[in-house]
């Protein structure tokens, strides 16, 4: 049922539909086992915005505070798009490849286990 | 049996209402913690007007626990000669 | 002629009962539109209970001997300066919290118990719901009179009410209760004067309050304790509705059973931030987060649910993640807030090396393992003066609001992620229990107001992060939120304290 309302048919307005959001969209990135950053992050960007932008121009600022993020190999990085295995492509835009409004893409980082060793 | 519970203020009156109830309640346990005092016991525990009366040396409303009272856990009977409290399993 | 004094069962039947009337010349049903929709099923009101058969010249006598006891105490505080006899001026920043989350909820505890007591047929129902309502708008009032004395000494408290509305984090208890109050006059009693009052305003009132007296605080453990005199009774009333609908009908089990369900979880998400106001925000400690949990919860709400067995009741959904998540909460709740302390409206500190080790020693299992190392990091990044501020907006959940910070208490270092599809549109949780409530009723949570994507829509003013803060939440930057290393609160003190 989709909601329990004294009106009948009842709906409600759709807050964060991509319309909303003045041309862009919404895109959660995560570090996985890296708890130095308590929830994943919250990116408004284009849709058109290549994955490489994403990744040098967006993603820095906050993740590179950790002190492991100048060591990660983005070669063997291993990426989730809405909990499925994905292999980004650089040049390509986020929505053409799949990573669309209120996507959530994960990423971990083999051999590096956060600070102490402790998923910080 | 599960645990039965009342929290009253650490203050003057409180310390004749857990008085009395230690001596209707012989198992209790008397828990003081900051501010407060936590009594609790098996299954029942019941607060008898004329017991607190006996302690405090004054006519008591069992009414007047609220003004004391800070929580409470089981079911609770009230009337005018006791308030009690007890889980039914 | 001496009048006879009634007792309390006869004094309960005149004052209450007998105060309804029949309903002659109009439709019963359309003066109680609300009673049907949520499929609940009343036979009977006349088999409602109220143990404490409280009538109103009584409740009026009690309450305002509370009342007066309570405002003595509030003088003698005031006139004794006794913000300089707190434990640490750290402790200030818990009460400024429960301030902007806590008090504007009594508030809407008030309008709901209104609301709902109107929509009651039965006259019992109605008179317990209507002194609860009275009793919310009292708490109300005695917080804000309690906490107007450290408003004159310290930062942060000026606008709370303007802030419940808007600030990212006080969202999750806003909405709680908007969810709530959004329900159906049943769940609406399930919710607030069951699963809230029954267990949860009892962590906050008693252990957390206690805790208040032990740091020197007495305005705030009198309203505390003023307050939950009153909840004993509220809660009394969410046990007694519940047996109510449960002997009312066989068909309310189910219904009933899913509103634990939800409303358990609801206030298990809601009371993370109670659980880093024990463990970190009070600088003299009375019990770990976990202590009271045991106690309160765990003992508490245990014994209730083997109570309620015997109506085919079992214990919310997920109370075995709850029971696990007591090892992590405080812990995660606290990082976030430290490491967002930019855009508080109260400060946020590292641990002293002594609470650290209290910690270590209250959380064996896990504190040493998960969490004492981001405290050494924050620490190595203090030391080099770069004091770390989290540097972009996190995700949150789309029911509790919360940030995604609860990981999988299987492997703890990972974040939960749930996710739903609606109507083509992607939903985010941090849990299973908060995944759920939204697959029950998609529609209505489609419309959560996340201050995280509100910001991005361009509705929270900005351009940049100081615009949000500083002219939508109206906080002081510089003064209101940073640490709590360097801040004016510290300054002031250090003076007062001839430290300087």
């Amino acid at each position: 049922m989709p909601v329990k309302a004294i009106t009948p048919d009842y709906q409600g307005e759709k807050l964060d539909k991509f319309e909303n959001f003045h041309g862009n969209q919404v895109v959660y990135v995560g570090w996985d086992h890296h708890l130095m950053f308590c929830a994943p992050f919250a990116y408004p960007v284009s849709p058109e915005m290549p994955f490489q932008t994403l990744l040098t121009e967006v993603m820095p600022e906050a993740f590179g505070l950790h002190p492991e993020f100048q060591d990660i190999d983005w070669e063997s990085v291993q990426w989730k798009l809405d909990e499925a295995d994905f292999i980004p492509q650089p040049q390509v835009a986020l929505a053409a490849q799949g990573i669309g409004h209120k996507s959530v893409l994960r990423f971990h980082t083999p051999g590096l286990n956060g600070y102490q060793g402790a998923g910080v | 049996m599960s645990k039965v519970y009342i929290a009253l203020q650490d203050n003057d009156e409180s310390r004749y209402i857990v008085e009395a109830i230690e001596e209707d309640n012989p198992d209790v346990t008397v828990i003081h913690m900051p501010a407060m005092i936590r009594v609790e016991n098996n299954g029942r525990l019941v607060v008898r007007r004329e017991s607190v009366e006996e302690k405090m040396g004054r006519a008591w409303d069992v009414q007047e626990l609220h003004l004391n009272l800070i929580t409470l856990g089981g079911n609770v009977e009230e009337d005018d000669d006791e308030l009690s409290l007890h889980w039914n399993e | 002629m001496a009048a006879k004094k009634l007792n309390i069962k006869d004094k309960y039947r005149l004052l209450t009962r007998d105060l309804d009337w029949e309903y002659s010349y109009q439709d019963r049903q359309a003066a109680f539109p609300y009673e049907e929709f949520e499929g609940i099923k009343i036979t009977d009101w006349s088999k409602w209970e109220d143990p404490f058969r409280l009538t109103m010249d009584a409740y009026w006598k009690y309450q305002a001997e509370k009342e007066k006891k309570l405002y003595a105490i509030f003088d003698a505080f005031a006139q004794n300066n006794g913000h300089l006899n707190v434990s640490d001026p750290r402790y200030v920043n818990a009460i400024k919290l429960f301030l902007s989350a806590v008090t504007p909820l009594e508030y809407q505890a008030y309008q709901g118990f209104a609301h709902t007591g109107r929509q009651f047929g039965g006259v019992g129902a109605r008179i317990a719901c209507q002194m609860q309502s009275i009793d919310e708008l009292r708490h109300v009032q005695t917080q804000i009179h309690a906490m107007s004395h450290f408003n004159k000494f310290f930062d942060g408290f000026q606008d709370f009410s303007h802030m419940h509305d808007r600030v990212w984090y006080l969202s999750v208890p806003k909405s709680f209760f908007n969810d709530a109050r959004a329900a159906g006059p049943f769940e609406f009693m399930i919710a607030i004067g069951f699963s809230f009052e029954y267990v949860l305003t009892n962590l906050l009132f008693v252990p957390f309050m206690s805790g208040a007296a032990h740091n020197g605080d007495m305005a705030t453990v009198t309203f505390g304790f003023s307050a939950q005199s009153d909840e004993a009774r509220h809660m009394t009333l969410g046990l007694e509705i519940i047996k109510f609908l449960l002997e009312q009908h066989e068909d309310n089990v189910p219904i009933v059973q899913k509103w634990i369900d939800k409303w358990f979880w609801r206030g298990a998400r809601l009371l993370s931030v109670v659980s880093m106001m024990m463990d970190y925000m009070l600088p003299n400690k009375v019990m770990s987060w976990k202590e009271a949990w045991e106690v309160y919860f765990e003992e508490a709400g245990g014994a209730l649910f083997k109570d309620l067995a015997r109506y085919g009741i079992r214990m919310p959904k997920y109370a075995d993640v709850i029971e696990k998540e007591k090892e992590h909460l405080s812990h995660q709740t606290w990082w976030t807030f430290y490491t967002h302390g930019q855009a508080t409206g109260f400060h946020t500190w590292i641990p002293s090396d002594e609470e650290l080790d209290w910690l270590s020693e209250k959380y064996p299992e896990t504190f040493d393992k998960y969490y004492r190392p981001r405290w050494e990091l924050a620490k190595e990044m203090e030391a080099k003066g770069e004091r770390f501020y989290t540097k972009a907006l996190p995700q949150l959940c789309t029911i509790c609001q919360v940030p995604m910070l609860f990981t999988d208490m299987d492997n703890p270092t990972q974040t939960v992620y749930r996710s739903s599809q609606y109507e083509g549109e992607r939903y985010h949780f941090c849990s299973d229990g908060c995944k759920d409530i939204f697959d029950d009723e998609p529609e209505k949570y489609v419309q959560s107001w996340l201050p995280v994507h509100q910001i991005f829509q361009g509705n929270c003013g900005g351009p940049d992060l100081t615009g949000v803060l500083g002219e939508f939440y109206k906080m002081n930057l510089g003064a209101d939120n940073l640490d709590m290393k360097g801040s004016p609160d510290e300054q002031r003190w250090n003076q007062w304290k001839g430290k300087a």
